[in-house]
């Protein structure tokens, strides 16, 4: 690097740049969480739906699945899974079926284990799912396979 | 080795590549289920696995950069060690909890061990990277504390450079980052915004400064460069990394309910965000070209180039390629996050511990000129065998995710083809990717084994590099 620039201006840099950009960053954050009450589907996070997303943690079911594109990349995407298999209709009927047939036992398929959860925790998940599935994610996933 | 407290850094090392063995054998593990999917079901089901894998490489990392930093903070400083008892319990607590931990996930299903542990009480688990119970998350808090006082202790009576400035910030911030992981609010929109605190804070902010102080550090000692010219190098590449990776934290906002201001946002700061790895490509090839000496232990000076470069290739390139928001929203969360993944924590942070370790352990075994001819080569071996497996991961991989969003995510619906039956189609790319996993193994087989090559006498140089030197000495 040419000698005028010297090793305190590259110092200032550093520590100038990344001030101002801490400070951009934490106003940001302040604005963000601001704006999410109209966009995080807030006033439907039920008791139901809290239990919901600690059994999702105590299960670990990031380990194989994504929600809302993060996660493990082995199993389908959550996130709009209530869209996709029934909504309002039907999502909990088959979301419970589903729960309880696991695992499939299909050789060489990919299997899911048996959480034996009560038909109350199945019912707090699914409250779960669909609370996810009305955050407002700026039209993602792009269909409904997630 | 020029202050004996520094010895105490061997067993963060051992103990780093002991660790780094076991998260490639899971890695193979979830390669293989990638195909037959119900692999070794139900005694370790997937996300166990991949759990383990993760986790391991975190975890290993950590005793990386705490022996990196037990390494080179007293020799900077010019003083011994505050503490060396205390690194040496630290480095025992730091080990059982880990150990405990990895037993744990294995031996008794996730949600008995989030009950045992008293997830009910403060849950913090379940959360991707961020597994550990809660009070291995206390544990670790707990060692970082202790570490953090015994290396900042030693800075302040000793000389302060700025590679151990940059060090011991660096690693303020990972611990300080951390704290973040113990906010876990019931809105997962709210919780999904905080976690990245940490995991993006972490891999795309305070780690790039630990990572650049490192190389900077290996570089003054193998090319014999003056440390002005390092420093400087050294300041502006963590500028860069900051002033892009900050606000780069948007480009993980644009599809978890944050405000849409972050698409545009994100897009733009993690387009800049390869800048600061192409500056280490540049400072690490521009500074061992300039170098005043030839240092006998040329495996260090090509693991810190490799790492550069990598880094470059994995964090940089793989990076840029899904970043911007309208690409990002077909691809986020497929197979492409996957190849980004590996090649960027193989090139920059896996490739950066084993820089220092591959310069540090020598000394620390009584061969202050590195290993002999023969160890070298074999490490050399090591290199070359788990880089290009790397590359050749990392390209399946995209090929895969490639694939995956032409089927599954670039149709409408209804002509879109389901998650699992993408997966079915993927099949070749996953079996190409395991055999390349295999090879990696192979390469650190062969790594390991380099440790254990005889070297006891002293590396030659090259004639004519030897008569170089002795050039460059008498004309210095």
């Amino acid at each position: 690097m040419a000698e005028r620039f010297t090793k305190s201006m590259a110092r200032n840099m550093y520590m100038g740049g990344s001030l101002f950009f801490i400070l951009i960053f934490v106003g940001l954050t302040m604005d963000t969480v601001r704006q999410l009450p109209e966009r995080d589907n807030r006033e439907n996070l039920t008791e139901a739906v809290a239990h919901g997303k600690k059994l999702w943690e105590d299960n670990n079911c990031v380990g194989c699945h994504s929600l809302l594109g993060e996660g493990a990349y082995f199993a389908p995407e959550l996130g709009n899974v209530y869209l996709r298999r029934g909504g309002e209709a039907g999502f909990k009927a088959y979301f419970k079926g589903w729960m309880n047939a696991q695992p499939l036992g299909i050789p060489g398929r990919r299997a899911m284990p048996q959480f034996n959860l009560s038909d109350e925790d199945l019912d707090a998940l699914a409250d779960f799912l669909e609370y996810v599935s009305k955050i407002n994610t700026n039209n993602w996933p792009p269909n409904i396979e997630g | 080795m020029k202050y004996e407290s520094q010895a105490v850094s061997k067993p963060y090392f051992i103990f780093a590549i002991v660790l780094f063995v076991g998260q490639i054998l899971f890695g193979l593990i979830i390669g293989t289920q990638y195909i037959i999917g119900d692999f070794l079901f139900p005694e370790i089901p997937f996300n166990v696995a991949r759990m383990v894998h993760t986790n391991l490489l975190i975890v290993w990392l950590l005793f990386g950069f705490m022996g990196a930093a037990y390494y080179m903070i007293p020799e900077e400083a010019e003083t011994e060690l505050h503490s060396p008892k205390l690194a040496w319990a630290l480095f025992w607590i730091f080990a059982a909890a880990g150990t405990l931990t990895i037993i744990g996930y294995l031996s008794v299903p996730y949600a008995t061990l989030a009950h045992i542990t008293g997830n009910d009480l403060l849950p913090t688990m379940g959360r991707e990277f961020l597994e550990m119970p809660t009070i291995t998350k206390v544990g670790v808090v707990i060692v970082a504390l202790g570490f953090l006082f015994n290396i900042g202790m030693t800075v302040l009576k000793g000389r302060k450079t700025v590679v151990n400035l940059v060090l011991l910030t660096g690693l303020l911030g990972l611990a300080l980052m951390f704290l973040f992981s113990f906010y876990n609010p019931e809105n997962i929109a709210l919780d999904k915004y905080f976690w990245w605190y940490v995991v993006h804070l972490w891999v795309e902010g305070v780690w790039e400064l630990i990572m650049a102080s490192i190389l900077a550090y290996v570089l003054i000692k193998v090319t014999g460069v003056d440390r002005e010219i390092i420093e400087k190098w050294l300041y502006v590449i963590i500028a860069m990394a900051l002033i892009s990776g900050i606000l780069g934290t948007g480009h993980h906002f644009f599809w978890i309910g944050a405000p849409e201001y972050w698409l545009w946002l994100g897009s733009i700061f993690s387009a800049i965000e390869p800048i600061p790895f192409f500056m280490m490509t540049l400072f690490a090839f521009n500074m061992v070209n300039r170098r005043r000496r030839e240092h006998p232990n040329r495996a260090a000076t090509l693991w810190a180039l490799g790492c550069a470069v990598m880094a470059f290739l994995g964090a940089g390139v793989w990076g840029f390629l899904h970043t911007l928001a309208p690409i990002n929203y077909y691809t986020h969360g497929t197979q492409l996050t996957a190849a980004h993944g590996h090649m960027a924590f193989y090139g920059a942070y896996v490739m950066i511990v084993l820089t220092i370790i591959s310069y540090a352990m020598p000394i620390m075994r009584g061969r202050p000129n590195g290993n002999s001819n023969k160890a070298q080569v074999t490490e050399m071996w090591g290199f070359w065998l788990m880089t290009v497996s790397m590359v050749f991961i990392t390209l399946f991989l995209t090929g895969a995710g490639v694939l995956q969003v032409w089927i599954q995510r670039l149709p409408e619906s209804g002509e879109a083809l389901s998650f699992m039956a993408t997966q079915d189609k993927l099949v070749l790319f996953y079996w190409l990717r395991l055999i390349a996993g295999l090879f990696f193994m192979a390469g650190l087989v062969v790594y390991v084994v380099s440790f254990f090559v005889g070297g006891d006498e002293d590396p030659q140089l090259e004639k004519d590099e030897a008569e170089a030197a002795a050039v460059a000495a008498e004309t210095a």
